[in-house]
């Protein structure tokens, strides 16, 4: 290693000839403390209560009476949980059905029809959730969807407003996740199976050992560092709920709230009606925190299980 | 193909080949029949909607509410050039704010190296959150209503810094760096003669994935944007859909006069889905060419050195 050449002599700070370099990070730590590291210091506010005119450092301090409140509310427990088990379900399913999917696009004969086939999958990934929620109106309008017309012509009376129907958005979320975001895991745990070495898998088959057996001992093993580190990410996102998905693509039906309410959508109608500024941002900063504190756990075990594949 | 031979052994058979197609096309079907429903829907006549609904065989054709966008034309042609000059000089600027970082982050004998590493990686595990923002990009930086509010927040992304960096220290050979900056060279020559040219394929992924996040941002305006001229495409349709939501969620208020009123101002359904092509058309278009960008060192990697 290069870096260590340098060891031995003792390193000198001050350097003229480093000065480009300081110009040339310049921009970026003015704008990383400015838009990353400020709002950081005002997670102050979780302790105080807000007053519009005193500004963030001006309002009075309250403890952690924001806290209180929140937890006293029934919304943190349903926030929470719908956040948390959402996340849960959309984590697995993306790895259960990319790695299916990568599988299946690997073995079949033709390499052109595999490359179609990825790049239709993509799609939905370059999709916003704005569009995304038109294409579910397509669907789902109450007098015009899609839906609501093949059940008239099936002769079901009534239209019914899929708004307001709580049963069906579980479902619909999970699937509406793994549409919008498993082509895009495909393509990448693809191109990892790409790059295995084929002499692996002749001289697999050449011990006799089945297409299941090859995927088990050769291609998982090699997907391990991508998944590791895929899920060392999400762990750290477990308690942030895709606002997109929840907000726009649910037309922020109140209705829905006890299945569609996380914590993200929880902070920014908070954050809409300016209610109480203290506790949504105690909200945040619980939501930062518990993130930051299942990250560093998700990087700990993978760093004792499997140790290369940690992220720091 | 050496080996051809034994490929052919480990191939699966016709039969399972036959069942693996079937399952990605249907997979296929999934992906674009809700899409192609809004297409088609875009082209179908108000009459056709109204009597029919949304379906995938319209009674009848048309072009008109095409004919619709171009007649509100001044609203999306104003949010058309932000959407543009937002995901340009977005991308361009971040490209170059961060590359630059990923340089310092390169030079091995820099003191504050390791400390700068950590300053960005930092902001990947732990962040403000929304409210914190809102108030200081407000009520401190006045970037309410601001082209600006668009552009600088996301300029510096950290995984992508790090992935630049990796980018630049797998790529360019460190001797090469080196004997540049022995024959004289400052950094900045360096960047730009060295770097920067054997830079393509990391700024080409990096490139294409700030651009199209910058063309589908529609969070960033709905908080922050309210004068008409300065809303992106994205806020627009989300803007319109709401509009035409909120009156059908609360029908009594669209038999007052008042509502109704509103209810004729509010643009037709297939209007909203052809709003909903002319967004998707330019990033459709788009990825297929930058497919072989896709997957370049699209992890992060590890940090650990």
């Amino acid at each position: 290693m290069a870096g260590h050449k340098v060891e031995g002599k003792k390193r000198k700070i001050w350097r003229k000839r480093d000065i480009p370099l300081y110009i040339m990070a310049a921009p970026a730590v003015v704008l990383l403390l400015l838009f990353n590291y400020f709002p950081m210091g005002g997670l102050v506010l979780s302790f105080k209560k807000f007053n519009v005119s005193k500004g963030i450092f001006g309002s009075e301090w309250t403890g952690f009476q924001n806290f209180k409140f929140l937890f006293a509310s029934t919304d943190a427990y349903v926030i929470v949980r719908n956040t948390l088990l959402y996340n849960v379900v959309f984590i697995a399913m993306g790895i259960v059905l990319a790695l299916g999917m990568a599988l299946l696009l690997s073995e079949i004969h033709s390499r052109r029809s595999a490359k179609v086939y990825q790049t239709i999958y993509m799609l939905p990934y370059f999709l916003s959730w704005a569009v995304v929620a038109i294409v579910v109106t397509a669907f789902l309008d109450r007098s015009k969807g899609f839906v609501n017309q093949i059940m008239l012509m099936l002769g079901r009376e009534g239209l019914t407003n899929w708004y307001h129907e709580l049963r069906i958005w579980p479902p619909l979320l999970v699937f509406l996740a793994a549409w919008k975001g498993v082509g895009y895991q495909t393509v990448l745990f693809l191109a990892v199976i790409s790059g295995i070495s084929g002499e692996y898998y002749e001289a697999a088959a050449l011990d006799g050992a089945s297409k299941l057996q090859q995927a088990r001992y050769i291609t998982l093993p090699h997907l391990r560092m991508i998944i590791s580190i895929n899920l060392i990410m999400a762990m750290g996102g477990i308690f942030h709920g895709d606002f997109g998905l929840f907000y726009t693509v649910t037309g922020n039906s109140g209705a829905l709230y006890p299945v569609t309410n996380v914590i993200d959508t929880y902070i920014y109608n908070g954050l809409k009606t300016q209610a109480n500024l203290g506790m949504t941002t105690a909200a945040g900063m619980f939501q930062s925190v518990v993130g930051f504190v299942f990250l560093l756990a998700a990087n700990k075990i993978v760093n004792r299980i499997d140790p290369e594949n940690a992220l720091f | 193909m050496k080996n051809q031979k034994t490929r052919q052994i480990n191939q699966i058979s016709g039969k399972w080949n036959m069942i693996f197609h079937l399952v990605l096309i249907l997979a296929v079907l999934i992906v674009i029949l809700p899409v192609l429903l809004v297409v088609i829907i875009s082209f179908s006549s108000t009459a056709s909607i109204n009597k029919a609904g949304y379906t995938f065989f319209p009674i009848e054709w048309s072009l008109e509410a095409y004919g619709y966008v171009l007649k509100m034309g001044e609203q999306i042609a104003a949010s058309y050039i932000v959407t543009i000059a937002y995901s340009v000089l977005g991308t361009v600027l971040s490209l170059i704010v961060m590359s630059l970082y990923a340089y310092v982050l390169c030079q091995k004998d820099f003191w504050l190296r390791r400390a700068l590493t950590w300053f960005v990686f930092f902001t990947m595990l732990f962040g403000g959150g929304l409210v914190p923002s809102y108030i200081l990009n407000v009520r401190y930086y006045h970037l309410k209503d601001s082209f600006w509010i668009l552009v600088l927040p996301g300029l510096v992304n950290a995984s992508w810094v790090i992935i630049l960096r990796t980018f630049i220290r797998t790529t360019i050979p460190e001797a090469l760096m080196d004997s540049a900056r022995i024959d004289g060279a400052g950094h900045f020559t360096v960047f730009l003669r060295i770097v920067c040219p054997l830079f393509k394929a990391g700024v080409g992924t990096i490139g294409l994935f700030g651009f199209v996040g910058r063309w589908n941002d529609w969070f960033t305006g709905m908080l922050y944007i309210q004068n008409p001229k300065l809303v992106p495409l994205q806020t627009l349709l989300t803007k319109i859909q709401n509009s035409v939501e909120f009156l059908k969620q609360n029908s009594q208020m669209a038999s007052t006069p008042d509502g109704l009123r509103l209810l004729k101002s509010v643009p037709n359904e297939n209007l909203i889905m052809a709003c909903t092509v002319l967004v998707v058309v330019p990033v459709l278009f788009a990825y297929p060419f930058f497919q072989r960008y896709f997957v370049t060192g699209l992890t992060v990697g590890s940090i650990k050195e």
